[in-house]
């Protein structure tokens, strides 16, 4: 047979390797950046473009897409066309996939950076960005499958399944969960509504993992570890079953991240269910890896690829191990919310992805470039360092998670939260932490060194742009082969049947999720009370949304009594229906919020307590690890756009009357009118148009609708405080110096946040405690009161649903004894 | 929760294509052997890093 003639293009997959590295060591460093934020606030350099609420997505996109996407396009062209023998489709293809991912890249830099983001995690991208995505996927997909047409090797070698799912299962996730109805050039808002956009955007986050971080690097693991290796994988067939149970598998896992939230029990108990099987084809994958090398693990003692590719399988089987684990309910109250997320993503990201990412470059970077790698010592203390950096990293996050947890649910024998006070179970993880940042560090420390090494590799080498090759043309096996035959001999037979009992399979698995939708009427509750966003809290949503607060406060109260105690009732399907997007959160960094707006619940604060938070947190809280919004008090609500935004709303179902787009500006204005009146009423002058006002507004909305009957009992309750005097309890003051050390450490975690340690408060919206002037008298009795039943009206609140009575007459002690006697 | 129609309807096309994409490649052989690809994989690149005269033997063996 003749051999015909052909180049790889190595050009290409030189590009990709190159913005590999670039875009790998922006996204560790951005990453290194949002930890020491975490455990030291002076890093948001107090500038609005810098905060971690914004920073964060910048870290994980430029992880999960620039580092791990161009690593994965940099191993496919250069697998795909090795495998096929053949040069890629076209050229001009392999060049705008490219050119047009990097274009992508810095967009959303950029985009991140101004705050234009749609809250989705790891789809934050507005819609423009989204239309690009998709042409360059597509692109990209058009060339790879162009490439298989062309090929010259009948069969299609198992890295190419896992290429060829990736590229359908990424299109399909990322069209269904981009719909969204465009209001400006740089916002939308999702068509999706509260509970069903956290349906939605939870079926893409998780199969983003599954189709983006998992098939193609199983992908790269079926081509690049039997090569370092110089071994054949271990089974074939093995590669085969798991990878068709794999992508089934996957696809129905996603509610695994709405456990024990506003979403139908049946869909909570389905996606633990798929996500338990997951184990069986994932470890499939891991097994296969590892027994590749039997009889072959002295070479991994000399090369270091191999060591990362071994490092890398192993974390794969210990993160889909732990995966599911953290699938079932009772393990995912710990992890949901808690660091343990962050711990278990980053074993897979920096172990698996990373690990696969620099065996890869360590061989094929010096294959390449026809040389050897320039430092095997080097590569080597990069392992190291690298593997050291892993457990520093994920070890105090699990600590950290099942710390904080335990606090949480704490109660004192009488009762009582033991640690009512967010603030307190924050701090005692913040020295993890710092170890965190050690474990960040060392990482990064780890990919400049292989960066050194890769260069100097790549200088001392010798690069061909396009390698010469020839293979024979590739001839349709027709019926000369007699296996062959006999497979069609055996279709013709069984095809059809076994196309209908695979079809009667996945339908039994759609019908037991399709016929319960049709017989029951509706699976939202819908609730009465809650009406849609007035513009003035609509303009603060957006602004929440941009500032990306929801990175660290969640919106969803768990109905767990730990949960309910601390925040107030828990959350239901009905509340999120004006919700576009959805802003559950996944990890508490700071308190939930979803019942800031409850009047006389315990998250509740006033307006002029929010103003001075975001003016500076530090100076309410000297523990607070959150950035600083002073420029909500500078900046201008974009008036403008409200008409539009109405619009976008009405077209989405919620039910602001016909022509309410002409009214809301002055609806706007009024309302803003209210909130700096409430405001200057606490000695605090701002313009109503400032977007700290809708930022208030929007904190007094969360939970408020369903919430009506306790603000009117609350409100009572407050009429009669001030006109009844009589029924005050009997309190004698506690003069012994443990009370008066209990009741000074309550007081400096709680009240101090207003009232300041010395009592100084910061008056007149939170009044001295220590300057001798009463507003109520300083009768311990009095005293006794206000801390026990607050004063919803300015704000102070009820304690005696936190507190035993001892430790409020400790705390009633403190004050009257100690602090104002100074 | 409607919106679970939709993510039935699509997570069933995506799992049709790869129905699709398993019957096709059934059909045409791919997994006929499951053996030799994978030692085949290892094989081809050496043929890049040597002359081409060296390799056409070897290729004839795959």
């Amino acid at each position: 047979m003749e051999n015909q003639k052909f180049f790889y293009d190595n050009k290409i997959v030189r590009l990709f390797i190159l913005a590999t590295l670039v875009w790998g060591i922006v996204g560790v460093i951005v990453g290194l950046l949002i930890a020491l934020q975490l455990a030291f606030p002076v890093f948001n350099f107090g500038l609005e473009y810098t905060t971690f609420g914004r920073m964060r997505p910048l870290h994980t996109n430029a992880i999960i897409f620039a580092f791990v996407g161009n690593a994965i396009f940099a191993g496919v062209y250069y697998s795909l066309q090795k495998l096929l023998k053949t040069r890629m489709y076209s050229d001009t293809l392999s060049k705008i996939n490219f050119w047009g991912w990097q274009l992508i890249i810095v967009l959303a830099a950029l985009s991140f950076v101004f705050g234009i983001t749609t809250s989705k995690e790891y789809a934050e991208l507005e819609w423009p960005i989204d239309i690009l995505i998709t042409l360059i996927w597509v692109t990209f997909g058009w060339n790879m499958i162009g490439t298989i047409m062309v090929r010259r090797v009948q069969h299609i070698y198992a890295a190419i399944w896992w290429y060829l799912a990736t590229f359908l299962g990424v299109a399909i996730l990322h069209v269904v969960n981009s719909f969204e109805i465009p209001v400006s050039l740089f916002k939308s808002y999702t068509i999706y509504a509260g509970a069903q956009d956290a349906v939605v955007q939870w079926w893409y986050g998780h199969n983003a993992v599954a189709f983006f971080l998992t098939t193609p690097f199983l992908g790269l693991m079926y081509y690049y570890l039997p090569k370092a290796a110089n071994r054949p994988i271990y089974s074939y067939k093995l590669s085969i079953i798991h990878f068709w149970s794999l992508i089934f598998l996957y696809m129905w896992a996603g509610p695994h991240h709405l456990l024990y939230q506003a979403l139908p029990e049946w869909a909570q108990a389905l996606g633990v269910t798929f996500s338990i099987m997951l184990i069986a084809p994932s470890w499939g994958g891991m097994i296969n890896g590892l027994m590749t090398l039997r009889g072959a693990w002295d070479k991994v003692r000399d090369s270091a690829a191999l060591k990362f590719l071994v490092v890398a399988v192993t974390a794969y089987g210990m993160s889909t191990f732990e995966g599911p684990m953290m699938s079932l309910k009772s393990v995912n109250q710990i992890t949901h919310f808690t660091d343990w997320t962050i711990g278990h993503v980053h074993i897979a990201a920096m172990g698996w992805n990373g690990g696969i990412v620099f065996g890869m470059l360590y061989w094929l970077v010096p294959k390449m470039f026809k040389t050897k790698l320039f430092s095997e010592k080097l590569a080597n203390i990069h392992f190291w360092i690298s593997t050291l950096a892993i457990l520093l990293y994920a070890i105090p996050l699990y600590w950290s998670a099942i710390t904080q947890w335990l606090m949480w649910r704490e109660y004192t024998p009488e009762g009582f939260l033991a640690y009512p006070n967010f603030m307190e179970t924050l701090t005692q993880i913040l020295p993890m932490y710092s170890i965190r940042i050690i474990g960040g560090a060392l990482f990064v420390v780890g990919f400049i060194i292989m960066m050194y090494n890769l260069f100097k590799t790549m200088a001392a080498g010798s690069f061909v742009n396009d390698e010469a090759s020839e293979a024979p043309a590739l001839v349709k096996l027709g019926s000369r082969n007699p296996a062959q035959e006999t497979i069609h001999r055996w279709m013709e037979r069984k095809g059809v049947r076994f196309a209908i009992w695979t079809f009667i399979a996945l339908a039994i698995g759609g019908a037991v999720e399709i016929i319960p939708m049709i017989f029951i009427k509706s699976n939202i509750p819908t609730i009465e009370s809650v009406k849609p966003y007035t513009p003035l809290e609509l303009a603060g949503r957006d602004l929440y949304v941009e500032e990306g607060c929801y990175n660290c406060h969640s919106q969803m109260v768990r109905p767990f009594r730990w949960e309910t105690d601390r925040y107030g009732e828990y959350s239901k399907i009905g509340e999120f229906v004006y919700d576009f997007p959805f802003q559950w959160g996944s990890r508490r960094t700071g308190p939930d919020l979803a019942r800031a707006g409850v009047v006389g619940g315990p998250m509740y604060k006033n307006a002029a307590w929010h103003y001075n938070h975001f003016m500076d947190p530090q100076k309410m809280n000297e523990a607070s690890i959150m950035p600083r919004y002073d420029w909500f008090a500078k900046k201008e609500i974009d008036i403008d756009i409200i008409p539009a935004k109405i619009r976008a709303m009405q077209k989405l179902g919620v039910p602001y009357e016909e022509g309410y787009d002409e009214k809301a500006v002055d609806d706007l204005m009024a309302q803003a009118q209210l909130v700096a009146n409430d405001l200057k009423a606490s000695g605090i002058e701002i313009e109503p148009t400032k977007q700290m006002v809708a930022m208030i507004a929007y904190m007094h909305k969360l939970g408020r609708d369903i919430s009506t009957p306790a603000e009117s009992t609350a409100q009572q309750a407050n009429e009669s405080s001030q006109t009844s005097q009589e029924e005050l309890k009997e309190v004698v003051l506690l003069t012994g110096d443990a009370d008066l050390a209990a009741g000074k450490e309550i007081f400096n975690s709680v009240c101090a946040v207003c009232h300041k340690l010395d009592g100084s408060g910061i008056p007149p919206a939170f009044p001295s405690l220590a300057d001798g002037e009463w507003i109520n008298g300083n009768s311990p009795e009095q005293v006794y009161k206000s801390i026990a039943e607050g004063n919803i009206a300015k704000g102070m609140v009820a304690y005696k649903s936190q507190y035993s009575e001892k430790q409020i007459t400790q705390l009633t002690s403190y004050i009257l004894l100690s602090l104002n006697k100074k | 929760m409607n919106i679970f129609y939709l993510l039935i309807g699509v997570s069933l096309f995506a799992a049709l294509i790869f129905l699709g994409a398993f019957i096709w490649a059934v059909k045409s052989g791919q997994f006929d052997d499951s053996k030799t690809p994978s030692i085949r994989m290892l094989f081809d690149d050496e043929t890049e890093t040597q002359e081409n005269e060296e390799t056409d033997d070897k290729k004839e063996t795959n």
